[in-house]
């Protein structure tokens, strides 16, 4: 499970030996994120992203939890207790808004850490287990999020799940008994309200089990890093305990600036204001949108308006939002390059920053804007990219690329980076 | 290959064993074709475990459906007597939007005009109304689109370019008989089921 040269756990007192016999799970600890995992010495502030997000998931449980305490699922007080939460609840308004604004910080530190392992070729053999469980978490996440988004109950809660429990009605045949199924009734209302609570607070909980899966898949070949060369000697790697500790550390108080900024002096910023009006299912806002981080999945949504070989227009977008994520799945068989890092890949890398990263930003941009032109038009262009992006550049690009040399190992392209050091091994 | 080829030695090896072990049941049981008691058991009792398990998750699957008390509200009876020609009625069936309208001999006239062959979804206004009541078009208030309420049913609001409904969201426009004709949206409107219990009485559901 790891290399050789891993410092080995040594109980320091009767008490931690007495545990050892029993119960070793100091030990599981020290070998999983303390001394005892060696780890590539090149790691930049990208790899921070992994115990970020992680840090971002303990925020929304504990923050949830609380909520949990002061919340009533029930349609025709929903609204009201979360406006109880807001004004009446000891520091009832920081814990909301530490929790809706937790979920946007999650949001940016799962997509940086996704965008790190698309540029870094993080999801290549041997690590494709890694990759999936990844996307499985995202899944989860995305499902997570809308559910949470339904329970205050406003205008944007229930249109919104209106819009996205409407989208399985677009499959033929079974499409409405699955949306009835889901819903528990017609429409959004008192039973779709509750099982949505229910689910909301179980999933985070099936989220840290596949994220204890993620990082064993992970500790099996060791993290990737930037120069995407394996690790080959013990020169190459420091313990994560105290190096990847402290350097984290320095990620993680970032985080919480940022975080603290958004809760204290915008938290509304990514809200929508007609979620402080009740829900009413007889008038429609005039746009409806999701949160932020569902807008490039929304814009693909929308980007199909006409029907095609009797497919109607409706299902065609709700298929090619599924298929939008689906299609990562297979990134690994997709972009079949020997070389990961997208640092030695002058082509791959131009494709990324210039096409797929503009693409997605496009994307977002779209779905979040009225469904009228020019928006359509960009969105199916941008749509139209994102697709050929994974499907047809990166084959091509892994056939024809000339990927520049690679450094022998990870220590040499240290100190290639820092001419004159001397080598001397890691402490 | 290797490994393979490995596989099948240990297996071999233990059908062997399991042979010489199970040698007194076989006389006792029959053994024909390499099918042992053992074997039986192991299916009948999966089997048995699996119908269990199908038979608890059927309820726990059929929970999330409606439940009674939303069932219950699964019709509604509407009185018309009240709306004038060109007027509409906004009510609820099903916690949804039911637009009832009283259509004048003019929207009557302009929804049969069109050629049906026209249409996006290929229905007349006979179709979508019931013999007899031409004058009273029944429709869902739920955009096919993307389920917003459209606007044209309360007075004042606006009607669209076929003068019937306009979905605001997404700018969908229905005419007369509630039919698309303009717009994202994939179908009519829809027509629930229902029937005029008396002249003026409807029951929907």
């Amino acid at each position: 499970m790891s290399f050789p040269w891993a410092n080995e756990y040594k109980p320091s007192n009767a008490f931690t030996r007495y545990l050892d016999e029993r119960l070793p799970l100091p030990r599981f600890v020290y070998n999983a994120v303390g001394a005892g995992y060696p780890v590539p010495r090149n790691l930049n502030y990208f790899w921070n992203f992994g115990v970020l997000a992680g840090v971002a998931l303990m925020v929304q449980i504990v923050t949830g939890i609380v909520l949990a305490m002061h919340y009533a699922a029930e349609g025709t007080i929903a609204f009201a207790s979360v406006e109880h939460i807001m004004r009446d609840v000891n520091a009832g308004w920081f814990i909301r808004y530490a929790h809706a604004n937790g979920a946007s910080m999650f949001f940016i530190v799962v997509y940086t850490h996704i965008f790190r392992g698309l540029f870094y070729g993080s999801y290549k053999p041997p690590r494709e287990m890694v990759w999936h469980l990844g996307l499985v978490i995202f899944l989860l996440m995305m499902a997570t999020a809308f559910m949470g988004y339904v329970l205050p109950w406003g205008q944007m809660s229930f249109w919104g799940a209106k819009v996205i429990t409407g989208l399985f009605g677009a499959i033929p045949l079974v499409g409405e008994p699955i949306q009835t199924w889901l819903l528990g009734g017609f429409a959004p209302d008192n039973a779709a309200l509750n099982r949505f609570f229910s689910l909301h607070y179980l999933l985070p909980f099936v989220i840290l089990g596949v994220i204890i899966l993620h990082i064993w898949a992970l500790h099996i070949p060791g993290s990737s890093n930037p120069t995407g060369v394996e690790v080959k000697s013990e020169q190459d790697t420091v313990p994560f305990h105290p190096y990847y500790t402290a350097k984290d550390g320095v990620g993680v108080a970032a985080f919480f600036l940022l975080f603290a900024s958004l809760v204290f002096f915008a938290p509304n910023m990514l809200g929508h204001p007609d979620n402080y009006i009740p829900a009413n299912p007889m008038s429609t806002p005039a746009h409806i949108v999701p949160e932020w981080y569902f807008w490039p999945f929304y814009a693909i949504l929308r980007a199909f308006t006409v029907d095609f070989f009797f497919i109607p227009a409706k299902l065609l977008g709700v298929l090619a939002m599924f298929a939008s994520i689906l299609l990562l799945f297979f990134l690994p068989w997709l972009d079949t390059s020997a070389v990961r890092s997208g640092h030695y890949r002058p082509l791959f890398r131009k494709f990324f920053w210039f096409g797929l990263v503009p693409c997605v930003i496009i994307l977002a941009w779209c779905g979040g804007a009225p469904a009228e032109e020019p928006y359509v038009i960009i969105s199916q262009i941008a749509s139209a990219y994102y697709f050929a992006h994974f499907l047809i550049i990166l084959p091509i690009i892994a056939r024809v690329e000339t990927p520049k040399p690679l450094p022998n190992s990870i220590t040499e392209a240290v100190l290639a980076n820092h001419a004159g050091t001397k080598l001397q091994p890691a402490e | 290959m290797d490994r393979k080829a490995g596989w099948a030695k240990v297996e071999s090896g233990i059908m062997e064993s399991m042979a010489s072990l199970t040698e007194d049941s076989a006389t006792a049981g029959g053994d024909q074709g390499g099918v042992r008691r053992r074997d039986f058991i192991n299916v009948a009792a999966a089997s048995f475990a699996g119908v269990g398990a199908v038979s608890v998750a059927l309820p726990l699957i059929n929970q999330m459906n409606p439940s009674a008390d939303v069932l219950a509200e699964a019709s509604t009876e509407v009185d018309v007597s009240a709306i004038a020609p060109g007027q509409a009625i906004k009510t609820i069936f099903r916690k949804q939007p039911l637009f009832v309208r009283h259509l004048t001999p003019a929207e009557i006239a302009a929804a049969e005009k069109v050629p049906t062959s026209e249409l996006r979804d290929p229905q007349s206004l006979e179709d979508r109304t019931k013999a007899g009541h031409k004058q009273w078009l029944v429709t869902m208030g739920v955009c096919t689109h993307l389920g917003c309420v459209p606007l044209g049913a309360a007075a004042g609001e606006v009607k669209g370019e076929f003068g019937g409904y306009f979905c605001p969201c997404h700018g969908s426009h229905y005419d007369t008989a509630g039919r698309i004709r303009k717009g994202p949206a994939p179908t009519n409107l829809m027509v629930p089921e229902y029937a005029f219990t008396s002249p003026t009485v409807i029951k929907v559901g």
